[in-house]
């Protein structure tokens, strides 16, 4: 295997691994957010605007660490630094 | 496939590149600019009033009441800053429904700007409310070994606000093209309903960190009002 395939192996199991894995952890945190917002809701339904609002804050804080993992595969499926190096080197030969 | 409307362009002459970022973007400002100075030319105090005058007074208020609620108590100085941010934000991802229209929010360059603009805006209200000492003193509270932590969560803090709106703009879009490929007819219309609802919590999501930002800048770290991370 050349340097080019070996790269774009790397870099599609891992866009994929990046993704599959750090969806897991705000995936379970979203949850309990939700689940504990949920709960306070029924208990003081008298602040639901300051439950909610915080509660929007809080899951868009939660979910920009899956925004993240996503931004870094996106990255290396569609611009990823190394492959673009290999491909100028190989055009350059 | 593209990733942002940056490689969108529209005319180039040698170095000078008009890309679809820039055109929508100015698009949205003048849509922005215009619409409020039409609007605002002759307001009335009447019982009377244009709904035009109506709409713009509900956003206003509105506005003003979330920034008084995060407890920035004189919500009028920050409401020039934190609501322009907002109704930017807001109308890059409401104009989607425009066909050939790429929010240019899903261009890094757009909200790493925005965040920029955020980052100088948060000492700027700080110093103005506190003086420079009481500004710099909140850096090493509560003790000097907090300052390098400090300085980080200012910079990460600004990294969060760029990458968080990108992503979301750049996900949307991306789903939308992805899916267009798969189920082509009315799936994707449903994913671009939510893509609506996603950006209105963006445009949310995008200013109350600001406000709280600067609420903890001008009002030291002690009544800090919302305790959040440095996410």
């Amino acid at each position: 295997m050349d340097n080019m395939t070996l790269i774009a192996i790397a870099s599609i199991v891992t866009a994929g691994l990046t993704i599959a894995l750090g969806s897991i952890g705000p995936a379970l945190g979203e949850g309990r957010a939700v689940a504990t917002a949920l709960s306070s809701l029924a208990q003081q339904p008298d602040a639901a605007t300051t439950i909610t609002r915080t509660l929007f804050v809080g899951l868009a804080m939660i979910e920009s660490i899956a925004i993240y993992c996503f931004v870094v595969s996106m990255i290396l499926i569609f611009a990823n630094p190394f492959w673009n190096h290999v491909i100028a080197t190989a055009a350059g030969k | 496939m593209r990733l942002s409307p940056d490689e969108m362009i529209f005319w180039q002459h040698g170095f000078i590149k008009l890309n679809g970022t820039i055109v929508f973007t100015w698009a949205l400002m003048f849509v922005l600019a215009i619409g409020s100075k039409l609007i605002t030319r002759n307001l009335s105090t009447e019982l009377q009033r244009s709904r035009w005058q109506n709409l713009l007074e509900i956003i206003v208020t509105g506005i003003e009441k979330q920034i008084e609620d995060v407890g920035l108590t004189q919500p009028n100085r920050y409401t020039g800053f934190l609501g322009t941010l907002f109704l930017f934000v807001a109308l890059a991802s409401l104009c989607t429904v425009i066909p050939g229209y790429e929010p240019p929010t899903g261009s890094l360059s757009t909200t790493a700007a925005l965040a920029l603009c955020v980052l100088v805006a948060v000492p700027f209200f700080g110093i103005e409310e506190q003086g420079l000492g009481g500004y710099l003193k909140s850096y090493v509270e509560p003790t000097v070994i907090m300052l390098p932590f400090n300085i980080i969560s200012e910079l990460s803090r600004t990294l969060a606000l760029a990458v968080r709106l990108f992503g979301n703009m750049m996900s949307g879009t991306m789903i939308l093209a992805i899916l267009l490929t798969i189920t082509p007819f009315i799936f994707p219309i449903a994913m671009s309903a939510l893509g609506l609802l996603t950006g209105m919590v963006q445009a949310y999501i995008f200013s109350i960190p600001a406000a709280v930002y600067i609420a903890a800048a001008t009002r030291g770290r002690k009544a800090k009002p919302m305790q959040e991370s440095k996410a």
